[in-house]
């Protein structure tokens, strides 16, 4: 330590500072990536016994280690460039999908004190984060020039905008009670046990948002955008070996985001359920590993929508909802019985 | 603390400027509208950069979530649709050029009068102070909203929903010949609606009976 800040002189403290950053940023996506990896793993398994199979077993005890296998399979495949496509856009395609997903992390925070950036308007931050990923869908569908991969594009842009109105109101209301947007504030204000959480004054727009993350992530029922059975595989069918894995590392990894965000503004983050056992980071892993089973569990179950019934779902259910919800949490916050909602 | 004579915050501001106007610059002059909406893209998320670096965050993260995560992309979506000739829309730019000159100058000159440093130079208008960490621009800016703007506040957001109510008014037309379904209607529907169940007495064939055992024999035997 002695001999790099005296090679830096007086530049030390802005050196110390970007590489701890760095060092902070790396520590956060290494275990991200692994859990994205897992998640397919496990995603594998999940629905493989839900459907009475074993699912992969092959690969490593257990078939643990399937997700290195895939990886470098994919690794090694080459990277297709169609003719007629527009390889700039072709190209910067899945950064822009993967980029927004990971940058969204900065402001997670994931125990007391343990965030990267404590930015005063995270939640905002997160939000508009996930806006911009939709670029690398639309640009990616754009630029493969092919019919089925820019029909994909439109439907999931129009999905995601859609959504996104939802899933902003939800949160209106966790800002209502929270009176912050700070994400380790709206956790510590649901102090005091499972009671406190917040998914309980708030249980509509609770189950609004969840639904609406599952048609933000373009996941099934919602996954109209990669419909196989009827558009190949949606804005991606050009993609393959790496570019194909980027795209499918940025939907996992917005699925853990939007379970953790789920986690932290509805089911009281680190904190435990009970206040007699210590608050944890476990915690926060058990929920977030909870909600990500729900994830899977509907893939399993539900039959994909008509894109004409997730557009009337979005607009017409879940906007409504959120409304009436936000205005009735307001009305009740002038009345004595406002500390219910805090 | 400086970098060859430069503040950190100027490094970081001259790079989003130079950015920023190269990004603007190309807006106009790229052939492609798609790349010409995409390079928009990027001039809003740089000045979205810029409104950072003057402690604004809310107004930035706002920037980025309205114009870049919603607006723009409604735009491109329109504009990856169109079959635009592009040949067509330069036809009248060495025509149109000697009005657009005058009209484009005068123009920069009214703004460069106005925003010049004449009028908004740290020696006219006091730097204002550096906040401590902790404080809340997102909620400065509501409560100035709420309470000394609160009637333009409410003035503007009226007449935005006039302008949404409107569009809609205006573009919503229900077709004749559509076959959509209306889901209310489809929940609704009973079992009896669609199924009638019809009692009937069963109907036995008379099957001739054939001796099994006399066959088994039969097939033993060969």
């Amino acid at each position: 330590m002695e001999w790099l800040s005296n090679l830096f002189g007086s530049y030390w403290p802005a050196v110390e500072i970007t590489g701890w950053t760095m060092i902070k940023i790396v520590a956060i996506v290494v275990p991200l990536m692994g859990a994205v990896a897992y998640l397919t793993l496990a995603e594998r398994k999940v629905i493989g016994y839900m459907q009475v199979r074993i699912g992969p077993n092959r690969v490593g005890y257990f078939g643990l280690l399937q997700p290195l296998a895939d990886g470098i399979k994919l690794l090694f495949k080459e990277v297709i460039l169609p003719t007629a496509s527009n390889k700039t856009l072709f190209l910067l395609g899945p950064v822009l999908a993967i980029a927004p997903a990971f940058a969204a992390w900065a402001v997670v925070p994931f125990d007391l004190n343990m965030v990267l950036a404590d930015v005063d308007a995270g939640l905002l931050y997160i939000l508009a984060m996930t806006s911009v990923a939709v670029y690398g869908v639309i640009i990616a569908g754009w630029a493969s020039n092919s019919k089925y991969a820019f029909l994909g594009s439109l439907r999931s842009a129009a999905q995601i905008v859609s959504y996104e109105i939802a899933m902003g109101f939800a949160l209106v209301g966790v800002l209502m009670c929270a009176n912050s947007l700070n994400l380790g504030k709206i956790v510590l204000g649901q102090e005091g046990g499972f009671w406190h959480w917040y998914f309980i004054p708030l249980f509509p727009l609770f189950i609004v948002y969840f639904i609406s993350a599952v048609a933000e992530t373009n996941r099934a029922p919602f996954d109209v955008a990669e419909g196989e059975s009827e558009i190949v595989a949606g804005f991606h069918v050009e993609y393959s070996g790496m570019a194909f894995a980027v795209f499918f590392l940025a939907e996992y990894a917005n699925m853990i985001l939007v379970s953790m965000l789920a986690a932290l503004m509805f089911l009281g983050g680190w904190l435990s359920p009970v206040p007699f056992i210590p608050d944890s980071f476990l915690w926060l892993l058990a929920k977030v590993g909870f909600l990500l089973f729900l994830f899977l569990w509907f893939r399993a179950t539900f039959p994909r929508y008509r894109y004409d019934q997730i557009m009337r779902l979005g607009w017409k259910v879940f906007i409504p909802i959120t409304i009436v919800w936000i205005v009735f949490v307001g009305g009740m916050m002038q009345t004595p019985w406002a500390h219910l909602f805090h | 603390m400086t970098f060859f004579g430069l503040h950190f915050q100027d490094i970081v501001f001259y790079t989003l400027a130079i950015i920023l106007l190269i990004a603007g610059l190309r807006v106009i002059t790229t052939r492609n509208p798609v790349y010409a909406a995409l390079y928009l893209v990027l001039a809003f998320f740089t000045a979205a950069g810029i409104w950072l670096l003057l402690e604004a965050e809310f107004l930035a993260i706002t920037l980025v979530l309205v114009y870049v995560g919603a607006v723009m992309v409604l735009f491109l979506f329109v504009v990856m649709m169109l079959d635009i000739n592009l040949d067509k829309l330069r036809e009248g730019f060495w025509k149109a050029l000697p009005v657009a000159l005058p009209v484009g100058g005068l123009m920069a000159v009214e703004m460069v009068m106005i925003v010049g440093t004449r009028n908004f130079g740290t020696d006219v208008v006091a730097a204002p102070p550096a906040r401590p960490a902790d404080y809340s621009n997102t909620a400065e800016l509501g409560r100035v909203l709420y309470t000394d703007y609160l009637l333009p506040f409410e003035l503007a957001s009226v007449v935005l929903l006039v302008a949404i109510v409107a569009a809609i008014a205006l573009t919503l037309r229900d077709r004749k010949d559509s076959k959509s379904m209306d889901p209310a209607k489809q929940v609704l529907v009973k079992k009896a609606d669609r199924l009638r169940i019809v009692k009937m007495d069963a109907v036995v064939e008379k099957i001739e009976v054939v001796d099994a055992s006399a066959q088994a024999d039969d097939k033993g035997a060969k």
